[in-house]
Protein backbone atom coordinates (compact mmCIF):
# COMPACT_ATOMS: atom_id res chain seq x y z
CA UNK A 1 0.00 0.00 0.00
CA UNK A 2 1.28 3.45 -0.90
CA UNK A 3 0.21 6.33 1.30
CA UNK A 4 0.65 9.86 0.07
CA UNK A 5 0.05 12.39 2.82
CA UNK A 6 -0.38 16.13 2.27
CA UNK A 7 2.39 16.39 -0.28
CA UNK A 8 3.24 19.93 -1.30
CA UNK A 9 6.12 20.81 -3.59
CA UNK A 10 7.42 24.01 -5.15
CA UNK A 11 10.30 24.71 -7.48
CA UNK A 12 11.22 28.24 -6.50
CA UNK A 13 8.17 30.32 -7.18
CA UNK A 14 6.45 27.58 -9.16
CA UNK A 15 3.99 25.60 -7.10
CA UNK A 16 4.05 22.11 -8.53
CA UNK A 17 1.96 20.08 -6.09
CA UNK A 18 -0.55 21.35 -3.59
CA UNK A 19 -1.54 19.22 -0.61
CA UNK A 20 -1.91 15.92 -2.47
CA UNK A 21 -3.17 12.94 -0.45
CA UNK A 22 -4.11 9.48 -1.67
CA UNK A 23 -3.93 5.82 -0.75
CA UNK A 24 -3.05 3.30 -3.47
CA UNK A 25 -4.07 -0.29 -2.85
CA UNK A 26 -1.75 -3.24 -3.49
CA UNK A 27 -2.28 -5.00 -6.81
CA UNK A 28 -3.98 -2.00 -8.30
CA UNK A 29 -3.07 -0.24 -11.52
CA UNK A 30 -3.44 3.43 -10.81
CA UNK A 31 -3.65 5.98 -13.60
CA UNK A 32 -2.38 9.42 -12.75
CA UNK A 33 -3.96 11.66 -15.32
CA UNK A 34 -3.33 15.32 -15.94
CA UNK A 35 -2.57 17.88 -18.59
CA UNK A 36 0.95 19.06 -19.39
CA UNK A 37 2.60 20.65 -16.38
CA UNK A 38 -0.02 19.45 -13.91
CA UNK A 39 2.60 17.86 -11.65
CA UNK A 40 2.48 14.21 -12.72
CA UNK A 41 6.21 13.71 -13.13
CA UNK A 42 6.96 15.58 -9.92
CA UNK A 43 4.50 13.32 -8.11
CA UNK A 44 6.21 10.22 -9.49
CA UNK A 45 9.65 11.49 -8.53
CA UNK A 46 8.42 12.12 -5.00
CA UNK A 47 6.81 8.66 -5.00
CA UNK A 48 10.11 6.99 -5.75
CA UNK A 49 12.04 9.12 -3.31
CA UNK A 50 14.24 11.01 -5.76
CA UNK A 51 13.04 14.39 -4.55
CA UNK A 52 11.87 15.36 -1.11
CA UNK A 53 8.61 17.27 -0.96
CA UNK A 54 8.48 20.60 0.90
CA UNK A 55 5.73 19.23 3.11
CA UNK A 56 4.09 15.87 3.60
CA UNK A 57 5.47 12.41 2.99
CA UNK A 58 5.11 9.18 1.06
CA UNK A 59 5.14 5.80 2.77
CA UNK A 60 5.09 2.23 1.47
CA UNK A 61 3.45 -0.12 3.97
CA UNK A 62 4.00 2.66 6.53
CA UNK A 63 7.74 2.94 5.80
CA UNK A 64 8.89 6.32 4.44
CA UNK A 65 10.55 6.15 1.04
CA UNK A 66 12.87 9.12 1.43
CA UNK A 67 16.50 8.03 2.04
CA UNK A 68 15.33 4.47 2.58
CA UNK A 69 17.11 1.92 0.36
CA UNK A 70 15.12 -0.94 1.88
CA UNK A 71 11.88 0.48 0.55
CA UNK A 72 13.46 1.49 -2.75
CA UNK A 73 14.50 -2.15 -3.32
CA UNK A 74 10.86 -2.77 -4.11
CA UNK A 75 10.36 0.18 -6.43
CA UNK A 76 11.20 0.53 -10.10
CA UNK A 77 10.77 3.91 -11.71
CA UNK A 78 10.51 4.09 -15.49
CA UNK A 79 11.15 7.73 -16.18
CA UNK A 80 10.01 9.51 -19.28
CA UNK A 81 13.61 10.10 -20.34
CA UNK A 82 15.45 6.95 -19.48
CA UNK A 83 19.05 7.14 -18.44
CA UNK A 84 21.46 4.46 -19.52
CA UNK A 85 25.18 4.44 -18.78
CA UNK A 86 27.14 5.73 -21.79
CA UNK A 87 28.09 3.04 -24.33
CA UNK A 88 26.17 0.42 -22.37
CA UNK A 89 24.40 -2.58 -23.84
CA UNK A 90 21.25 -4.07 -22.29
CA UNK A 91 23.40 -6.87 -20.88
CA UNK A 92 25.66 -4.29 -19.19
CA UNK A 93 22.60 -2.61 -17.73
CA UNK A 94 21.39 -5.96 -16.52
CA UNK A 95 24.59 -6.35 -14.51
CA UNK A 96 24.00 -2.91 -13.01
CA UNK A 97 20.36 -3.71 -12.16
CA UNK A 98 21.40 -7.00 -10.59
CA UNK A 99 23.82 -5.20 -8.32
CA UNK A 100 21.04 -2.91 -7.12
CA UNK A 101 17.94 -5.12 -7.07
CA UNK A 102 18.48 -8.30 -5.09
CA UNK A 103 15.33 -9.85 -6.56
CA UNK A 104 16.41 -9.47 -10.20
CA UNK A 105 15.32 -12.54 -12.15
CA UNK A 106 17.38 -13.79 -15.08
CA UNK A 107 14.59 -16.18 -15.91
CA UNK A 108 12.08 -13.36 -16.40
CA UNK A 109 14.72 -11.39 -18.28
CA UNK A 110 15.23 -14.27 -20.73
CA UNK A 111 11.49 -14.59 -21.19
CA UNK A 112 11.15 -10.88 -21.93
CA UNK A 113 14.15 -11.02 -24.24
CA UNK A 114 12.23 -13.51 -26.33
CA UNK A 115 9.18 -11.25 -26.39
CA UNK A 116 10.81 -7.90 -27.10
CA UNK A 117 13.37 -9.14 -29.64
CA UNK A 118 15.94 -6.47 -28.78
CA UNK A 119 19.60 -7.16 -29.38
CA UNK A 120 21.01 -7.22 -25.84
CA UNK A 121 24.60 -6.81 -27.01
CA UNK A 122 24.01 -3.70 -29.06
CA UNK A 123 24.85 -0.34 -27.56
CA UNK A 124 21.71 1.27 -26.20
CA UNK A 125 22.69 4.68 -27.57
CA UNK A 126 22.17 3.26 -31.06
CA UNK A 127 18.55 2.39 -30.12
CA UNK A 128 15.54 4.39 -31.22
CA UNK A 129 13.33 6.17 -28.68
CA UNK A 130 10.81 3.33 -28.60
CA UNK A 131 13.50 0.67 -28.34
CA UNK A 132 15.00 2.47 -25.34
CA UNK A 133 11.57 2.48 -23.74
CA UNK A 134 11.28 -1.25 -24.36
CA UNK A 135 14.71 -1.80 -22.86
CA UNK A 136 13.72 0.05 -19.69
CA UNK A 137 10.48 -1.94 -19.37
CA UNK A 138 12.41 -5.17 -19.84
CA UNK A 139 14.96 -4.31 -17.17
CA UNK A 140 12.34 -2.86 -14.83
CA UNK A 141 10.04 -5.90 -14.90
CA UNK A 142 12.99 -8.28 -14.52
CA UNK A 143 13.90 -6.50 -11.28
CA UNK A 144 10.66 -8.01 -9.84
CA UNK A 145 9.52 -4.83 -8.09
CA UNK A 146 6.49 -4.69 -5.81
CA UNK A 147 5.83 -1.21 -7.10
CA UNK A 148 6.27 -0.01 -10.66
CA UNK A 149 6.10 3.70 -11.38
CA UNK A 150 5.75 4.55 -15.07
CA UNK A 151 6.03 8.02 -16.53
CA UNK A 152 4.39 8.19 -19.98
CA UNK A 153 5.63 4.68 -20.63
CA UNK A 154 3.31 4.04 -23.57
CA UNK A 155 4.52 7.13 -25.37
CA UNK A 156 6.70 6.22 -28.30
CA UNK A 157 5.82 2.53 -28.28
CA UNK A 158 4.27 1.05 -31.38
CA UNK A 159 0.75 -0.45 -31.03
CA UNK A 160 1.97 -4.03 -30.93
CA UNK A 161 4.51 -3.39 -28.19
CA UNK A 162 2.06 -1.19 -26.30
CA UNK A 163 -0.42 -4.07 -26.16
CA UNK A 164 2.40 -6.36 -25.12
CA UNK A 165 3.45 -4.08 -22.26
CA UNK A 166 -0.16 -3.84 -21.11
CA UNK A 167 -0.44 -7.60 -21.07
CA UNK A 168 2.72 -7.84 -19.00
CA UNK A 169 1.39 -5.22 -16.57
CA UNK A 170 -1.95 -7.05 -16.28
CA UNK A 171 -0.18 -10.30 -15.54
CA UNK A 172 2.10 -8.69 -12.96
CA UNK A 173 -0.90 -7.01 -11.31
CA UNK A 174 -2.54 -10.42 -10.96
CA UNK A 175 0.59 -11.49 -9.12
CA UNK A 176 0.28 -8.53 -6.78
CA UNK A 177 2.45 -5.82 -8.31
CA UNK A 178 1.17 -2.28 -7.84
CA UNK A 179 1.58 0.03 -10.81
CA UNK A 180 1.25 3.76 -11.11
CA UNK A 181 1.06 5.09 -14.67
CA UNK A 182 1.26 8.80 -15.28
CA UNK A 183 -0.13 9.92 -18.60
CA UNK A 184 -1.98 12.69 -20.32
CA UNK A 185 -3.60 10.16 -22.61
CA UNK A 186 -6.92 8.92 -21.25
CA UNK A 187 -7.44 6.38 -24.01
CA UNK A 188 -4.25 4.60 -23.07
CA UNK A 189 -5.40 4.17 -19.50
CA UNK A 190 -8.98 3.08 -20.00
CA UNK A 191 -8.39 -0.64 -20.39
CA UNK A 192 -5.55 -1.24 -18.02
CA UNK A 193 -6.22 0.98 -14.99
CA UNK A 194 -8.72 0.14 -12.27
CA UNK A 195 -8.42 3.46 -10.49
CA UNK A 196 -7.62 6.91 -11.79
CA UNK A 197 -6.69 10.18 -10.15
CA UNK A 198 -6.86 13.53 -11.89
CA UNK A 199 -4.14 16.08 -11.25
CA UNK A 200 -4.90 19.63 -12.25
CA UNK A 201 -2.53 22.50 -11.56
CA UNK A 202 -0.88 20.51 -8.80
CA UNK A 203 -4.08 19.51 -7.07
CA UNK A 204 -5.49 16.01 -7.04
CA UNK A 205 -9.10 16.75 -7.98
CA UNK A 206 -10.42 13.24 -7.44
CA UNK A 207 -9.53 9.57 -7.21
CA UNK A 208 -12.13 7.16 -8.46
CA UNK A 209 -12.59 3.60 -9.68
CA UNK A 210 -12.96 3.59 -13.44
CA UNK A 211 -15.98 1.29 -13.53
CA UNK A 212 -17.82 3.48 -11.03
CA UNK A 213 -17.05 6.54 -13.09
CA UNK A 214 -18.38 4.92 -16.23
CA UNK A 215 -21.61 3.67 -14.71
CA UNK A 216 -22.22 6.68 -12.49
CA UNK A 217 -22.73 9.42 -15.08
CA UNK A 218 -25.05 9.50 -18.08
CA UNK A 219 -26.01 11.95 -20.72
CA UNK A 220 -29.77 12.36 -21.13
CA UNK A 221 -31.50 13.86 -24.12
CA UNK A 222 -35.20 14.50 -23.82
CA UNK A 223 -38.04 16.33 -25.49
CA UNK A 224 -40.73 17.79 -23.28
CA UNK A 225 -44.03 19.09 -24.52
CA UNK A 226 -44.86 22.57 -23.32
CA UNK A 227 -42.97 24.47 -20.70
CA UNK A 228 -39.95 22.94 -19.07
CA UNK A 229 -37.15 24.34 -16.99
CA UNK A 230 -34.12 22.91 -15.27
CA UNK A 231 -35.68 23.27 -11.82
CA UNK A 232 -37.94 20.33 -12.64
CA UNK A 233 -34.93 18.05 -12.67
CA UNK A 234 -34.32 18.36 -8.94
CA UNK A 235 -33.53 16.40 -6.84
CA UNK A 236 -31.44 14.68 -9.49
CA UNK A 237 -27.78 15.70 -9.45
CA UNK A 238 -27.18 17.49 -12.75
CA UNK A 239 -23.74 18.43 -14.02
CA UNK A 240 -24.31 20.08 -17.36
CA UNK A 241 -27.57 21.41 -18.70
CA UNK A 242 -28.34 22.83 -22.09
CA UNK A 243 -31.42 23.43 -24.16
CA UNK A 244 -31.98 23.82 -27.88
CA UNK A 245 -35.60 24.46 -28.76
CA UNK A 246 -37.58 21.67 -27.20
CA UNK A 247 -34.56 19.39 -26.88
CA UNK A 248 -33.18 19.34 -23.37
CA UNK A 249 -29.88 17.65 -22.74
CA UNK A 250 -28.04 17.24 -19.50
CA UNK A 251 -25.58 15.04 -17.67
CA UNK A 252 -26.97 13.30 -14.62
CA UNK A 253 -25.27 11.49 -11.78
CA UNK A 254 -26.73 8.07 -11.06
CA UNK A 255 -27.05 4.56 -12.41
CA UNK A 256 -28.96 3.94 -15.62
CA UNK A 257 -31.88 2.42 -13.68
CA UNK A 258 -32.18 5.42 -11.37
CA UNK A 259 -32.17 7.81 -14.28
CA UNK A 260 -34.70 5.77 -16.26
CA UNK A 261 -37.04 5.63 -13.27
CA UNK A 262 -36.75 9.36 -12.83
CA UNK A 263 -37.31 10.18 -16.48
CA UNK A 264 -40.34 7.94 -16.89
CA UNK A 265 -41.96 9.82 -14.03
CA UNK A 266 -41.43 13.13 -15.85
CA UNK A 267 -43.15 11.66 -18.93
CA UNK A 268 -41.23 13.36 -21.72
CA UNK A 269 -42.37 12.93 -25.34
CA UNK A 270 -39.07 11.26 -26.03
CA UNK A 271 -35.89 10.59 -24.11
CA UNK A 272 -32.74 8.57 -24.33
CA UNK A 273 -29.76 8.01 -22.08
CA UNK A 274 -26.27 7.52 -23.38
CA UNK A 275 -23.22 6.58 -21.35
CA UNK A 276 -20.38 9.10 -21.57
CA UNK A 277 -16.94 8.54 -22.93
CA UNK A 278 -14.14 8.79 -20.42
CA UNK A 279 -13.13 12.17 -21.84
CA UNK A 280 -16.64 13.51 -21.34
CA UNK A 281 -16.70 12.15 -17.81
CA UNK A 282 -13.47 13.90 -16.94
CA UNK A 283 -14.61 17.18 -18.40
CA UNK A 284 -17.93 16.96 -16.52
CA UNK A 285 -16.23 16.07 -13.27
CA UNK A 286 -13.82 18.95 -13.65
CA UNK A 287 -16.62 21.36 -14.45
CA UNK A 288 -18.37 20.06 -11.37
CA UNK A 289 -15.26 21.06 -9.40
CA UNK A 290 -15.63 24.56 -10.72
CA UNK A 291 -13.31 24.49 -13.72
CA UNK A 292 -14.75 26.29 -16.69
CA UNK A 293 -14.15 24.83 -20.10
CA UNK A 294 -16.41 27.15 -22.03
CA UNK A 295 -13.42 29.44 -22.54
CA UNK A 296 -11.80 26.63 -24.48
CA UNK A 297 -14.30 26.91 -27.31
CA UNK A 298 -12.87 29.17 -29.96
CA UNK B 1 -7.40 -18.04 -27.58
CA UNK B 2 -10.51 -17.54 -25.55
CA UNK B 3 -13.91 -16.63 -26.93
CA UNK B 4 -14.35 -13.93 -24.31
CA UNK B 5 -13.74 -10.44 -25.65
CA UNK B 6 -14.15 -6.79 -24.74
CA UNK B 7 -14.25 -3.60 -26.74
CA UNK B 8 -12.36 -0.88 -24.93
CA UNK B 9 -13.91 1.82 -27.08
CA UNK B 10 -17.36 0.76 -25.90
CA UNK B 11 -18.82 3.21 -23.40
CA UNK B 12 -20.06 0.35 -21.26
CA UNK B 13 -17.73 -0.42 -18.34
CA UNK B 14 -15.42 -3.33 -19.11
CA UNK B 15 -16.65 -5.44 -16.22
CA UNK B 16 -20.24 -5.13 -17.50
CA UNK B 17 -19.12 -6.12 -20.98
CA UNK B 18 -17.43 -9.19 -19.54
CA UNK B 19 -20.54 -10.16 -17.58
CA UNK B 20 -22.80 -9.78 -20.65
CA UNK B 21 -20.29 -11.61 -22.79
CA UNK B 22 -20.06 -14.62 -20.49
CA UNK B 23 -23.84 -14.68 -19.96
CA UNK B 24 -24.44 -14.83 -23.69
CA UNK B 25 -21.79 -17.53 -24.15
CA UNK B 26 -23.58 -19.63 -21.54
CA UNK B 27 -27.00 -18.95 -23.08
CA UNK B 28 -25.81 -19.95 -26.51
CA UNK B 29 -24.26 -23.10 -25.15
CA UNK B 30 -20.70 -22.17 -26.07
CA UNK B 31 -19.90 -22.49 -22.38
CA UNK B 32 -21.68 -25.48 -20.86
CA UNK B 33 -22.43 -26.26 -17.22
CA UNK B 34 -19.25 -27.53 -15.58
CA UNK B 35 -16.97 -25.86 -18.12
CA UNK B 36 -14.03 -24.07 -16.61
CA UNK B 37 -13.64 -20.35 -17.22
CA UNK B 38 -10.18 -18.98 -18.00
CA UNK B 39 -8.26 -17.92 -14.89
CA UNK B 40 -8.18 -14.26 -13.92
CA UNK B 41 -4.46 -13.99 -14.61
CA UNK B 42 -4.67 -15.72 -17.98
CA UNK B 43 -7.62 -13.67 -19.15
CA UNK B 44 -6.06 -10.41 -17.93
CA UNK B 45 -2.93 -11.15 -19.89
CA UNK B 46 -4.82 -12.31 -22.96
CA UNK B 47 -7.12 -9.28 -23.17
CA UNK B 48 -4.56 -6.85 -21.72
CA UNK B 49 -7.03 -5.57 -19.17
CA UNK B 50 -6.85 -5.16 -15.44
CA UNK B 51 -7.12 -8.41 -13.43
CA UNK B 52 -9.13 -6.61 -10.73
CA UNK B 53 -11.77 -5.82 -13.34
CA UNK B 54 -12.01 -9.48 -14.30
CA UNK B 55 -12.21 -10.53 -10.67
CA UNK B 56 -15.06 -8.07 -10.20
CA UNK B 57 -17.00 -9.60 -13.12
CA UNK B 58 -16.43 -13.13 -11.84
CA UNK B 59 -17.60 -12.12 -8.37
CA UNK B 60 -20.76 -10.60 -9.81
CA UNK B 61 -21.45 -13.66 -12.00
CA UNK B 62 -20.98 -15.85 -8.96
CA UNK B 63 -23.42 -13.71 -6.99
CA UNK B 64 -25.99 -14.23 -9.77
CA UNK B 65 -25.40 -17.97 -9.58
CA UNK B 66 -24.17 -18.27 -13.16
CA UNK B 67 -20.72 -19.49 -12.18
CA UNK B 68 -19.19 -21.00 -9.07
CA UNK B 69 -15.65 -20.94 -7.79
CA UNK B 70 -13.70 -23.77 -6.22
CA UNK B 71 -10.81 -22.53 -4.11
CA UNK B 72 -7.53 -23.19 -5.86
CA UNK B 73 -9.20 -24.84 -8.86
CA UNK B 74 -10.85 -22.00 -10.69
CA UNK B 75 -14.29 -20.84 -11.78
CA UNK B 76 -16.86 -23.06 -13.48
CA UNK B 77 -20.19 -22.57 -15.22
CA UNK B 78 -23.05 -23.45 -12.88
CA UNK B 79 -26.00 -25.60 -13.86
CA UNK B 80 -28.42 -22.70 -13.64
CA UNK B 81 -29.28 -21.84 -17.21
CA UNK B 82 -33.00 -21.75 -16.38
CA UNK B 83 -32.55 -18.58 -14.35
CA UNK B 84 -30.46 -17.02 -17.09
CA UNK B 85 -33.03 -17.88 -19.79
CA UNK B 86 -35.73 -16.20 -17.72
CA UNK B 87 -33.73 -12.96 -17.62
CA UNK B 88 -33.03 -13.28 -21.33
CA UNK B 89 -36.72 -13.82 -22.09
CA UNK B 90 -37.77 -10.70 -20.19
CA UNK B 91 -35.04 -8.75 -21.90
CA UNK B 92 -35.99 -9.84 -25.41
CA UNK B 93 -39.71 -9.22 -24.80
CA UNK B 94 -38.87 -5.67 -23.73
CA UNK B 95 -36.81 -5.24 -26.88
CA UNK B 96 -39.64 -6.63 -28.98
CA UNK B 97 -42.01 -4.12 -27.43
CA UNK B 98 -39.69 -1.25 -28.34
CA UNK B 99 -39.35 -2.55 -31.88
CA UNK B 100 -43.14 -2.95 -32.25
CA UNK B 101 -43.70 0.60 -31.02
CA UNK B 102 -41.18 1.89 -33.55
CA UNK B 103 -42.87 -0.10 -36.34
CA UNK B 104 -46.26 1.19 -35.24
CA UNK B 105 -45.04 4.80 -35.27
CA UNK B 106 -43.54 4.28 -38.71
CA UNK B 107 -46.95 3.22 -39.98
CA UNK B 108 -46.67 -0.55 -40.18
CA UNK B 109 -50.05 -2.23 -40.35
CA UNK B 110 -51.14 -4.82 -37.87
CA UNK B 111 -51.57 -7.42 -40.59
CA UNK B 112 -47.97 -6.98 -41.78
CA UNK B 113 -46.70 -7.54 -38.28
CA UNK B 114 -48.98 -10.51 -37.74
CA UNK B 115 -47.76 -12.05 -41.00
CA UNK B 116 -44.20 -11.71 -39.71
CA UNK B 117 -45.16 -13.34 -36.43
CA UNK B 118 -46.94 -16.19 -38.23
CA UNK B 119 -43.90 -16.85 -40.39
CA UNK B 120 -41.74 -17.31 -37.30
CA UNK B 121 -44.19 -19.42 -35.28
CA UNK B 122 -45.37 -21.33 -38.39
CA UNK B 123 -44.03 -24.66 -37.27
CA UNK B 124 -45.50 -24.49 -33.82
CA UNK B 125 -49.22 -24.55 -34.48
Amino acid sequence: MIEIKNVTMSYGKIRSLENVSAVLKDGSIFGLIGSNGSGKSTMLRILCGIIKPDCGDVAYDSLPVWENPLVKQNIVYLSDEQYFMPHCTINDMRTLYKSVYSGFSDEIFKKLQGIFTLDCDRKINTFSKGMKKQASVMLGISARPKYLLCDETFDGLDPVVRQLVKRILAEEAADGMTTVIASHNLREMEDICDTVGLLHKGELLFVRELDDMKSGLHKVQAIFEGEFDAAQLTPMSILGYSRRGSLVSFIARGTIDEINAFMIEKSPTFYETVPLTLEEIFISEMEDKGYDFSKLNY
Amino acid sequence: MSVISVDIRDRKPIYEQLIDNIKSLVLHGVLKPGDQLPGVRTLASELAINPNTIQKSYTELERCGIIYTLKGRGSFVADNIGELSKIQLEHSLAELNTALLAAHDAGASKSTVLTMIDSIWRDEN
